[in-house]
């Protein structure tokens, strides 16, 4: 592979590990999952026992008596209570503590699996151990939820414990509790490899078997959850299997999932010294995303890496999909988007236009949520019944100036992209926008009305002008009216924008007043009832401007006839900043000329 | 400014005849200066039959008229001479090629009591200068649309290929021209906008743009529906002429059920497991005929270097019509005819039915159809948009309007007074019979209103014309 396609490892490990000394016959390591907290225990703990976490940046070391071979250890929540487990049946906490029983529940149990995101356990019953019996904890509460049963592949006889807690995991997939079972391939079945099943566990309610991921192989596997993937390693090839539940074959009913991607090996990590680490057959793997070897001292978490995944998925649509559900999207949608426009390549339009919409639809729901939120806060303010969540910005929500900025107006600059394709990819956006009902930007309509414009291609414009495609605001009518000199139709176009505002009639009047037509600025400001407030002055100098000494005239006759309208004298008072007009009207027409009081 | 009408028709027992084409002749004085050769002047002459001396007379006295009247204003030669039986309109749409049309004036055959002849009336002031002036030039520009200038054969194939294309073009179309249904239309010569949705629209840009893309032949593409027109990539003034064409000529000839039904002569075609209902109006009749044709009209635009030549094809889905316009340079058979099909018929036929509903919503939204309280024309010089609620939907023989000629002529008469002034104004007409016209001029629009109200005053008038605008149009700029 060359540099250009780089490097398709979309898996690795994150750079900066948990560090601890390697088990050996002198060192015990544990590994708490509730705290994340590696243990390593020199003999016994006699020489010492460091305790690291994965955000701790100091390390915890004490020492305790040998009283023989540690069998567990772990620290309560925020490392307040140590306990220590040495035999079988005992638990030894270090400062004396008195336990009490709060409940109790007769099970037999073969085995049990804690999950601290969710403080649900699970416990093995029935001699096959397949009937799974979970336990919720909430608030110092233990809550009884309905159990049900894993299909094993094969029902051995005479009856034994035949589910091990092995090929169990218990994880959170897009904020739902999911007990994942490794379904190993049965020797009897004539099925083509071992599976994952997916049963959703949900917090009221039945637990169902909802999904099947098909890993078409045997041998040993390992389960990790990174963003929200089903991850599967396979030792013997050294590679991982993933999986996005929520991507869905079309042709399938069922939910049955195949990898997202060509399984792949997980990014080398170089060890100093030793060399790399991979696959290794010493390595633990704990949910959702860890993954210790202990002989090499490490506790790494498991990333997906993005970028390798935009080669790797050809499909723009289905990339798009798998894209816009990870956590750190943003960026390489945007380059998705970039390149896709470069590329340029025939019928690229219709794949511009899925992921567009693909877009718009999360920026949406995005809005519509935050919509929501808005008048839910601003209506139920008194009512403190439901608290109102304000929803979560993902990355994926990418709006119209991360376009504009990332995407688009790179993308109008290029040289190379000929304008026909751009003006067709803006349009495409803004129908992507429009589609969504998303009111679009106006730097949006800014860059369609340069890119025109730069090729001269008014009459285009003036068709989507017409069409209101490039919807009216009054900096779009200002925009228009700067055009004029080079497209004179932009005056009209913009004149009808300004109308069809409605709240723009003052514009409209400096418009026509630039323009020389000072009757038809009065006679709007008539027709919309404003002329009781105009500037008198500002008309006057207009209308001498024009030179047109009947102009001048009527307009002066109008305020004369106002004046006396409003306060029963023609003249005009000091404020109205008149006395030059006067003097002139007079110089023209003769005193006589000015209107007489009219007296009651 | 107020005006009252004259005259309106109240004729009985009376024959009218309508004005008709007399004759329409192209010459170019240089051709044939000296004596004896007059005849290598004129480059076309219908009617054909008449004999050689008279039309080397009839040129002569054009020539004479159009020299003698320059003398006056140089930079404007005439444009029409008045006769008591006939008016001629002159033309020169390229450097010393004239083109001259001669109307007979209409005419009232008057029924005589005591058996003596009938008596002929001529009405000499009835034609409109302005209207059949722009029917001339439009039969220049028609001309121009399918053959170029007359300097191109000129160059192409001299005289003889001049005269030859002449022929072939203006023996067909003068054929189609209705001289008796001429009228302030023609004068704008504008074009008819289909109202849409703005999502609609869009998705119409959309289509545009992906069969530019995958057909990159395509160098113009213009949408219409319901013989209105929706985009051009085409310039204003070739859209002109083109629309034109396509109106009064093209669709016409192919007008049939358009909502193809099942009981409808037109089978939908199928492309994959698309049914479409798309065919070629110019180019292959059928493109499964193993002996069809893959011809299309050419025709000639204007571009930044002059002109451009072009493929014309027309491709029609229920209501809606696409044209597309390629290099004429470019070899198109039977393989492009079959990839456009198949990527545009289903697409297209999907669109006509979008389009269809969505007009259908917005009908409804805006109340049951009814018969417009107004009669009126507007007309917008910058996008030339024209509106009529006076003509009934133009067929390919005759134009039909709803108000009597005479108020057409009103129009005309308006019209040709705003021509004259650049400011804007307003004229209102009483004619007989309880009509008002009122025209309006606002920046480059223009409207035409006729009302027919009994006892109506001028305010009144006024105050109707203002509600008019403020429903009709108020999403415009119009002064009042």
């Amino acid at each position: 592979l060359g540099e250009s396609f780089g490097d398709n490892h979309y898996l690795e490990l994150c750079e900066s590990p948990v560090q601890f000394e390697n088990a050996s016959a002198v060192n015990n390591v544990f590994f708490d999952e509730a705290n994340k907290q590696v243990f390593a225990v020199r003999s016994g703990g006699a020489t010492g026992v460091v305790v690291k976490g994965p955000d701790d940046k100091n390390s915890i070391a004490f020492r305790m008596d040998d009283k023989g071979e540690v069998k567990c250890i772990k620290f309560s929540f925020e490392n307040k209570i140590l306990a220590v487990q040495r035999t079988s049946k005992s638990v030894v906490f270090p400062d004396k503590r008195s336990l009490k029983l709060l409940k109790s529940q007769s099970i037999n149990v073969n085995w049990y699996m804690y999950c601290p995101e969710t403080s649900v356990i699970l416990l093995s019953t029935t001699v096959q151990g397949n009937v799974l019996q979970p336990f919720a904890f909430k608030n110092g509460t233990m809550s009884k939820m309905s159990k049900f049963e894993i299909e094993l592949p094969a029902v051995p006889k005479p009856a034994k414990l035949s589910l091990s807690e092995r090929d169990i995991a218990v994880a959170t997939i897009y904020g739902q509790l999911y007990v994942m079972y490794l379904k190993h391939h049965s020797r009897t079945a004539n099925s083509p490899g071992a599976e994952v099943v997916l049963y959703h566990l949900p917090r009221e309610g039945p637990c169902k078997k909802t999904h099947t991921l098909k890993l078409n192989t045997t041998g040993k596997f390992a389960l990790n959850v990174v963003d929200n993937l089903v991850v599967v390693h396979h030792q013997s090839s050294q590679t991982s299997f993933i999986f996005d539940i929520k991507m869905k074959d079309p042709d399938s009913t069922l939910n049955i999932h195949l990898p997202v991607l060509p399984p792949w090996s997980i990014h080398p990590y170089k060890i100093p010294l030793t060399g790399t680490s991979c696959y290794s057959s010493t390595w633990s793997v704990f949910q959702p995303d860890i993954i210790i070897s202990a002989s090499e001292g490490y506790l790494w978490h498991l990333q997906v890496k993005l970028q390798p995944v935009v080669n790797l998925l050809q499909d723009k649509g289905k990339l798009m999909d798998f894209l816009l559900r990870r956590r750190d999207c943003k960026m390489v949608i945007l380059s998705v988007c970039s390149q896709m426009l470069i590329k340029g390549d025939k019928g690229n339009l219709p794949v511009v236009a899925t992921v567009f919409d693909k877009l718009s639809q999360v920026y949406k729901e995005y809005l519509e949520a935050e919509q929501s939120y808005t008048t839910a806060v601003e209506s139920g303010a008194s009512r403190a019944s439901t608290v109102h969540k304000r929803p979560v910005r993902t990355q994926a929500v990418i709006d119209q100036s991360d376009m504009y900025t990332h995407v688009l107006s790179t993308f109008t600059e290029r040289k190379d992209s000929s304008h026909k394709f751009v003006i067709a990819v803006l349009m495409e956006y803004i129908r992507s926008l429009n589609q969504f009902q998303i009111t679009v930007q106006h730097y949006l309509y800014e860059l369609v009305i340069k890119t025109l414009v730069q090729h001269n291609l008014f009459y285009m414009l003036h068709q989507f002008l017409q069409y209101h495609v490039l919807s009216d605001s009054k900096p779009l009518a200002c925009l228009l009216l700067s055009l004029e000199s080079t497209y004179p139709p932009a005056h009209q176009l913009s004149l009808d924008m300004l109308k069809r505002l409605s709240t723009a009639n003052d514009e409209i009047v400096e418009v026509l007043l630039s323009k020389q037509q000072v009757l038809g600025a009065l006679r709007f400001v008539r027709s919309v009832g404003g002329h009781d407030n105009i500037s008198a002055r500002k008309f006057l100098d207009a209308a001498r401007q024009t030179k047109d000494q009947m102009l001048f005239y009527t307009i002066f006759r109008f305020f004369e006839q106002r004046n006396q309208r409003l306060r029963g004298s023609p003249s005009f008072t000091p404020g109205e900043h008149c006395e030059e007009h006067v003097a002139f009207f007079k110089q023209l027409f003769g005193e006589q000329a000015l209107m007489k009081p009219v007296t009651v | 400014m107020l005006m009252i009408s004259p005259r309106m028709a109240t004729g009985m027992q009376e024959k009218q005849y309508s004005p008709s084409l007399l004759s329409f002749f192209i010459y170019n004085p240089k051709f044939g200066p000296r004596e004896g050769e007059e005849e290598k002047k004129i480059l076309f002459y219908h009617p054909s039959e008449v004999e050689k001396n008279e039309k080397i007379r009839n040129v002569g006295l054009c020539e004479a008229i159009v020299q003698f009247t320059r003398t006056f204003c140089p930079s404007k030669p005439a444009k029409s001479l008045h006769t008591q039986k006939n008016r001629q309109f002159f033309f020169e749409p390229e450097e010393n090629f004239w083109i001259v049309m001669v109307v007979r004036n209409p005419m009232v055959e008057k029924a005589n009591k005591e058996g003596r002849p009938a008596a002929t009336e001529y009405q000499e002031e009835e034609l409109l200068d302005n209207v059949y002036g722009a029917v001339l030039q439009q039969c220049y520009s028609m001309y121009k649309l399918f053959n170029g200038t007359f300097g191109r054969a000129m160059e192409a194939g001299a005289v003889e290929l001049l005269t030859q294309k002449l022929e072939k073009f203006f023996y067909r179309y003068l054929q189609t021209l209705h001289l008796q249904s001429c009228d302030l239309l023609d004068v704008f010569g504008g074009i008819s906008f289909f109202p849409l949705d703005k999502m609609t629209y869009l998705k119409i840009q959309s289509f545009v743009n992906r069969v530019e893309e995958s057909l990159s032949l395509i160098k113009y593409t213009t949408f219409l529906y319901n013989d209105q027109l929706i985009w051009s990539s085409l310039e204003q003034d070739d859209m002109r002429i083109l629309y034109k064409y396509l109106t009064t000529s093209l669709f016409p000839r192919h007008s049939e059920p358009e909502l193809a039904g099942r009981d409808s002569p037109l089978r939908p075609e199928v492309a994959g497991n698309l049914l479409h209902y798309g065919r070629f109006l110019t180019g292959p009749t059928n493109l499964k005929d193993p002996d069809a044709k893959f011809r299309f009209p050419r025709i000639f635009v204007n571009s930044s270097d002059g002109y451009e030549e072009l493929h014309l094809i027309v491709y029609k889905a229920m209501s809606a019509a696409v044209c597309f316009m390629i290099s004429a340079s470019e070899e198109l058979g039977r393989e492009f005819c079959e990839q456009l099909d198949g990527l545009v018929g289903p697409q297209l036929t999907l669109l006509a039915s979008d389009i269809c509903e969505q007009y259908n919503i917005n009908r409804r939204i805006s109340g049951p159809e009814k018969e417009p309280q107004f009669k009126f024309i507007y007309f917008n010089h910058m996008n030339l948009a024209e509106k009529s609620t006076i003509h009934m939907r133009k067929t390919a023989s005759v134009s039909l309007t709803s108000v009597h000629p005479d108020l057409m002529k009103i129009l005309g008469d308006i019209h040709a007074d705003f021509v004259r002034v650049d400011e804007d104004e307003e004229i209102i007409v009483k004619a007989m019979t309880d009509y008002w016209v009122v025209g309006k001029k606002s920046d480059q629009r223009e409207l035409y209103v006729i009302l027919n109200q009994k006892n109506a005053n001028l305010i009144e008038v006024n105050e109707e014309v203002k509600r008019l605008c403020a429903t009709q149009f108020n999403n415009i700029f119009f002064l009042d």
